[in-house]
């Protein structure tokens, strides 16, 4: 269903994803776990049409979403690692926005809304503007609107940042449900190793934008001869503490360095 | 359609929820009116040039939709920043479609803002004095609009945060406004200066609100309507393309 072959992306000498390669199966829950400013986030940039790679191919259900991008667009919904509401709207014109946006009919959309506003414990505060929410409202919020159609893959880019055991709990129970029944492809990235080793069929570590290790929680387990899932990672990646990806100011800095240096 | 549609009303109710902006942005209108119309209206009249609110006030029309549409569209980095633009990057609507909707949002809040602006300067002495063109008004008035949401937001799709903003405002959007012949007339100027008004495509929406409101006239309506929808449509296409460009 997902299939990358040799991907790269660099940003002026840095580079943020080096040569990976992976399939995800119809069906498959696939984790990508990696330290911070490993390359999760880059990548699912790539897969989601956000950002085009420097090299390599992407296919979504047989499409390059660098080409075609809408076609590629239909398949995927996804959950963002950082906010993308809108503060100024409230719950349900969040949730309507999207439904529009993706063409799910009303009455369907009216149905979904309230069934997955109730299932995240949003639908009494609906027609609060998202603003006066707290974070983990904002998270239950977010990952709700990306429920809301039923796309072929899913993507969620640590989806459970910020969110009480109850809700998180509720997510997981939820996305299974959705591969289970539906056989919704999911991609994943997570930092919490026990919630990776819950859902996922295949685990994939990522570190400095390269894939070091690919295989089933028991596998990744047995080539490192840790214990759990958390020292085959650590056994894997190292100890050493990340920085935290670049802020947008950073990036800002960077790519105007980037511009100076492509001219001179 | 019916993204542009939702795209279209997200602009609008963020206009409408925005109180203190909506009377923050008459308070510039207002000040020109007042400090300039009757501040210098007893040198115009002088000069032989007549009522100077009645000049003036197509002017200061004018240049409410120039910042407001120019902000509207600048708005892109606040959704660039606040993360919500992703969601309307990786919705599956062709982008065009999404800056359009955008775009015709920021436009009709430009209107609107444009429309009290009117109303304000009824009250503070302006006569309309040929009710006929009000239509041929209208129309200047949108096309304006179109033409400065379009370029905000084809800055904004350059631009990833707000460092350069302070100098669009200045070194792009105060020229315009100041240049555009909104506060004097455009006869018998220098020769740079002469240049400089017609190349500016406010001197065209300005223009083409006095010919319709008051009657008076510097290039005429005609010429107004030509030059104010050929660059509405350029600028529209230009947005588009580096709309659709964007990368997160």
């Amino acid at each position: 269903m997902i299939k990358v072959t040799n991907l790269v992306k660099n940003y002026g000498d840095f580079q943020a994803v080096r040569d990976i390669s992976f399939d995800v199966d119809k069906g498959e829950i696939f984790a990508f776990l990696g330290p911070n400013g490993a390359g999760k986030t880059t990548t699912i940039k790539m897969l989601t049409t956000l950002l085009k790679p420097t090299s390599g191919t992407v296919e979504l259900d047989g499409l390059d979403p660098s080409v075609e991008h809408n076609e590629a667009r239909k398949r995927f919904g996804i959950v963002f690692q950082d906010p993308s509401l809108d503060d100024e709207l409230t719950a349900y014109e969040n949730m309507d926005f999207h439904g529009v946006l993706y063409k799910v009919p009303r009455n369907l959309r009216r149905e979904r809304i309230e069934s997955l506003l109730k299932l995240f414990e949003v639908w009494d505060r609906r027609n609060d503007p998202v603003k006066q929410f707290s974070g983990g409202m904002k998270r239950s919020l977010e990952i709700a609107r990306g429920l809301l159609h039923t796309p072929k893959i899913l993507f969620l880019d640590e989806p459970t940042l910020g969110l009480d055991p109850q809700t998180r709990n509720q997510l997981w129970t939820h996305v299974k449900k959705l591969n289970d029944e539906e056989r919704v492809t999911v991609f994943m990235t997570t930092h919490y190793m026990e919630e990776a080793e819950r859902v996922a069929h295949r685990i994939a570590i990522i570190d400095h934008g390269k894939i070091v290790a690919q295989g089933t929680a028991q596998q990744l387990k047995q080539q490192t001869g840790g214990e759990t899932l958390e020292q085959a990672f650590l056994a894997l990646t190292g100890s050493t503490i990340r920085d935290e990806d670049a802020s947008s100011v950073d990036q800002m800095r960077n790519m105007a360095r980037m511009f100076r240096r492509g001219r001179s | 359609m019916s993204a542009i549609y939702i795209l279209w009303l997200r602009q609008l109710k963020r206009y409408v929820r925005s109180k203190p902006r909506i009377i923050a942005s008459l308070g510039q209108p207002l000040l020109f009116l007042l400090a300039l119309g009757f501040g210098f209206g007893p040198i115009f009249q002088r000069a032989g040039q007549g009522n100077y609110i009645q000049f003036l006030a197509p002017g200061v029309i004018g240049m409410t939709i120039l910042f407001t549409a120019v902000f509207s569209g600048i708005e892109l980095i606040w959704d660039r920043q606040f993360g919500f633009l992703k969601e309307t990057l990786v919705a599956p609507v062709p982008r065009i479609l999404v800056m359009i909707g955008r775009t015709l949002g920021g436009a009709t809040v430009a209107m609107i803002q444009g429309l009290i602006v009117v109303l304000i300067c009824l009250v503070a002495g302006f006569r309309v004095t040929n009710f006929q063109a009000l239509p041929e008004a209208i129309l200047v008035m949108v096309l304006v609009s179109i033409m400065f949401t379009a370029l905000g937001t084809a800055i904004a799709s350059v631009l990833s945060d707000f460092q350069g903003f302070q100098l669009v405002m200045n070194f792009l959007v105060m020229p315009i406004f100041f240049l555009s012949g909104a506060l004097f007339p455009l006869t018998n100027l220098p020769t740079v200066l002469n240049a400089v008004a017609t190349i500016d495509p406010l001197s065209y929406g300005v223009d083409g609100l006095r010919s319709a409101l008051i009657g008076v006239a510097h290039f005429g309506l005609p010429l107004d309507l030509a030059v104010l929808s050929v660059i509405a449509a350029a600028l529209v296409g230009a947005g588009s393309v580096l709309f659709s460009r964007i990368q997160l």
